[in-house]
């Protein structure tokens, strides 16, 4: 097991050369040898003085985290204008992703929309066709909630067997952000929709590829909302500036970007989103479709690929990110020995419903090669399946909803890979 | 309702006491006007009565909702105590708001396209797979290639039947779709890629039609129209099911998990290294951490030399994203379903490496032709008169300034 053959890249030579003068700098300054110059001597930055304010008026990360950002896998897709990329989940803490580095899909491009330019019109089963303007749609209550986004298609490559060896791409396509917004049945009731069950209500997005989804009404009028903040600012371009959807729970297609326009129907559009594509191939050729509904999933994100343990053996943290589209997470637990036995983790804090819960497991790594896995619980008692599991019910022709647990082999010097175990 | 009864209590005593006085004084045998003057007396006196009675309910009323006001006040406070919040929903009113305007017949026309199964909201029109396939190679084969087949990683549109139940399904209008509708109504709205929308409805019905064809499933003279669609059934309309997890998936998984014990066998089966396809990654720990010097920021645009028009080229910009779906430019660019432009202004034609060019734009190149300004701006403004034959699908730009705007931006890249 601790025979890695891996391909020897310039990243893990240096990760593995780091990690050994880590330890060694460790250690000297433990036995207390040699003084620290960082200590000793007086740095430039105590000494002169620092950037003046509004040297950016609008604040980046430090260039030192230069190395945090969004990736993209390009063999996926043919083109960047209709593509996706990943969240650098394995370098964020806590729960909120800023915006800047979370996760990008587009159909036809971002495109730049003016508030001033921008209309949302209701109409279909409605008593009175209305179109809204940016500043309406300020004028009307509003809500504030934390909730996950994540792309269906997430760790949709690994059904075949352990492809990406990284979080950010094995489990990237998520961002969790707090909006503010109009709830979408406060819109539906101005325009005097009809609200019966069984009514549909189709929601489209102002760019070329003109996204649209057809939603349930019983969701519609449940927590949907119409956001036009996320984390305290104006959306970002990538993210549907200046009006999206948010759709709590559910797919991250659904989440209308650009939103435009909302239509009342007694039927579902079927429309190419909904259809041809975010529908499940099962083992037998047929297909599932209007799968919404994000189950519980969970990852540790550190250590992991990307974020290998540089510190040698003694205390570790390990820590991770747990979801559910049902609700709330109420238990995450930790294995090191690839699904032999079991640890509960701690919750960072008490999960929200439908948005991302941050979960630690505090130990003490002996150094040895580890099979690490996290599989989360929801409020519904559901637990994470592991991917035999999913596969003996679904196959492996499907693509979207893929939350199995995922297994990191860590060896003796603390690298770590993307495996499948038996 | 003990709070009711104290306040309902005084009111009901005040009347007593007028009643029982005015039945005193008629005891003591006052003339007749006087009986006549106290009866009226008497029912004024009983209509404040009734008032005062209506007013106490009204005030207990009142005072039932203070009390419940208390009690959620005081509910609240102890759920804060218990680490609750305070958050509330937006109010839900049953009154509306009275904003936003009367969407017009015209604005919804405009905007509500879309077209549901069985072919509701179709325009009227007609279009046969002959013409369709004249449309196809023209609009749509650049990426998805002339049968349909798809060009790189662009989706393929025809075959793949029988494959549903493979490993790696191929999903195309024909072998996967359900509903005919969701092709007349997705290429009608979203297609070309980068010029959406500019198909009229007859040759939206002639590419549906010609995709049926590239399919197999109709012959080259099938006209597909508003009449006939909706008797058209797709191959695969009864291949999906509606989500089935809460019946076939979570009563197995709603159970409590193992801790112990809980296989007795653990092998590595595959890893990501080994299949490789993991991107390298650019300003990553390794190569952030191992640059010595973090100051200078790193810029993608190229640098403005002053013989550029920065105004003009700005313009460019904008103007090239008609074109980015399908050409790169700059560093790092690549072809993809058109060539790539990197330094295009004085290329000789046809010569961007790999790039398998239409036959004119080979013939182009023997003929040394070269990409000069001008050529550039008359090829732009009506590409297939330009070159007739070419693959690129774009109609053209219509505005002599986006013309120049976009050439000079195409000079800033001569590498």
């Amino acid at each position: 097991m601790s025979d890695l053959n891996q391909k020897n890249t310039s990243r893990r030579a240096f990760l593995k050369g780091s990690a050994a003068t880590a330890i060694g700098v460790a250690g000297t300054a433990a036995a207390g040898q040699t003084p620290d110059p960082l200590i000793t001597e007086v740095q430039d930055w105590a000494s002169y003085t620092g950037v003046g304010v509004d040297e950016t008026p609008y604040g980046m990360p430090i260039s030192f985290e230069s190395d945090v950002v969004r990736r993209n896998v390009e063999w996926l897709t043919a083109s960047p204008i209709s593509s996706i990329n990943f969240t650098p989940i394995h370098a964020l803490e806590g729960t909120i992703t800023p915006q800047g580095c979370a996760f990008e899909r587009h159909h036809s491009g971002a495109i730049e929309l003016r508030k001033e330019d921008y209309r949302l019109m209701i109409n279909g089963l409605v008593d009175r066709p209305l179109v809204f303007t940016y500043e309406d749609l300020e004028r009307l209550p509003r809500e504030n909630h934390v909730y996950f986004c994540e792309c269906a298609a997430n760790t949709g490559m690994e059904w075949a067997g352990a492809q990406l060896n990284g979080v950010q791409f094995t489990h990237g396509m998520i961002h969790n952000m707090e909006y503010t917004g109009v709830p979408l049945r406060t819109l539906l009731k101005e325009a005097g929709a009809d609200l019966s069950a069984d009514k549909w209500v189709y929601v489209e997005g102002a760019d070329a590829s003109s996204n649209g989804r057809s939603i349930p009404m019983e969701k519609a009028l449940d927590d949907v909302l119409v956001a036009f903040k996320a984390n305290g600012e104006a959306l970002r371009m990538e993210h549907g500036y200046p009006v999206r959807l948010v759709v709590p729970g559910w797919e991250g297609n659904m989440w209308v970007k650009w939103m435009r326009r909302i239509e009342i129907t007694d039927t579902a559009v079927e429309s190419r989103e909904e259809t041809s594509k975010y529908t499940d191939v099962l083992e037998d050729g047929t297909a599932r479709k209007w799968t919404w509904v994000m189950d519980a999933k969970s990852v540790i994100t550190s250590p992991s690929p990307q974020s290998p343990i540089k510190h040698g053996s003694g205390p570790l943290v390990v820590s991770g990110l747990a979801w559910s589209g049902h609700g709330k997470i109420t238990r995450v637990d930790v294995s090191r020995d690839g699904g032999v036995s079991w640890e509960t983790a701690r919750l960072g804090k008490q999960g929200d419903s439908k948005a991302l819960t941050r979960f630690y497991y505090d130990m003490d790594w002996d150094g040895s090669d580890m099979l690490l896995q996290a599989r989360a619980m929801d409020d519904t008692g559901y637990v994470q399946p592991t991917k035999d599991q999913l596969r003996e019910i679904r196959g492996e022709n499907s693509v979207y909803h893929n939350n199995c647990i995922q297994t990191w082999y860590v060896n003796a010097e603390g690298i770590a890979e993307n495996v499948e175990i038996s | 309702m003990s709070k009711s009864l104290n306040i309902l209590l005084p009111a009901l005593g005040g009347t007593a006491i007028v009643l029982a006085l005015a039945i005193t004084m008629a005891n003591r045998n006052y003339g007749g006007s006087k009986i006549e003057m106290l009866e009226d007396r008497l029912s004024t006196v009983e209509t404040r009565a009734e008032t005062a009675d209506a007013k106490a309910k009204e005030q207990s009323v009142r005072a039932d909702e203070l009390a419940q006001k208390v009690q959620d006040v005081q509910a609240k406070a102890e759920l804060v105590a218990a680490g609750a919040t305070l958050a509330e929903p937006a109010p839900r009113n049953d009154d509306i708001y009275g904003l936003g305007r009367t969407a017009l017949d015209v604005e919804i026309i405009a905007w509500d396209v879309d077209v549901l199964p069985g072919g509701r909201g179709l325009p009227e029109g007609r279009g046969d797979a002959t013409w369709g396939e004249e449309v196809f190679v023209e609009r749509c084969a650049a990426c998805h290639g002339d049968f349909a087949e798809g060009v790189d990683n662009w989706p393929v549109l025809a075959g793949g039947f029988d494959t549903l139940g493979d490993k790696d399904p191929v999903k195309t209008v024909g072998s996967y779709w359900p509903h005919l509708s969701t092709a007349w109504d997705y290429i009608n709205r979203s297609m070309p890629f980068g010029e959406a929308g500019t198909l009229t409805p007859d040759e939206t019905y002639a590419i549906v039609a010609y995709i049926l064809y590239s399919n197999d499933l109709v012959d080259d003279d099938f006209e597909l129209s508003h009449e006939n669609f909706a008797a058209y059934e797709m191959y695969n309309k009864n291949g999906f099911i509606l989500d089935d997890r809460a019946d076939t998936e979570y009563p197995l998984w709603r159970t409590e998990p193992c801790m112990e014990n809980c296989k007795s066998d653990v092998k590595i089966t595959m890893r990501a290294s080994v299949v490789d396809v993991t991107p390298d990654e650019e300003g990553s720990a390794s190569s952030a951490m191992m640059t010595e010097d973090h100051s200078s920021a790193v810029t993608t645009t190229p640098e403005v030399t002053p013989t550029f028009d920065a105004a003009l080229v700005a313009a460019g910009e904008k103007v090239f994203k008609k074109c980015a779906a399908c050409h790169q430019i700059g560093e790092g660019a690549k072809n993809r379903s058109g060539p790539q432009l990197n330094a295009i202004v004085g290329r000789t034609m046809g010569s961007a490496d790999g790039f398998k060019y239409s036959r004119v734009l080979k013939e182009a190149l023997e003929e040394g032709r070269v990409w000069d300004a001008e050529a550039l701006a008359a090829f732009l403004e009506k590409p297939k008169s330009y070159l007739k034959g070419t693959k690129m699908a774009f109609a053209g730009l219509k505005s002599g300034q986006d013309i120049a705007a976009i050439v000079e931006y195409l000079k800033l890249f001569d590498e």
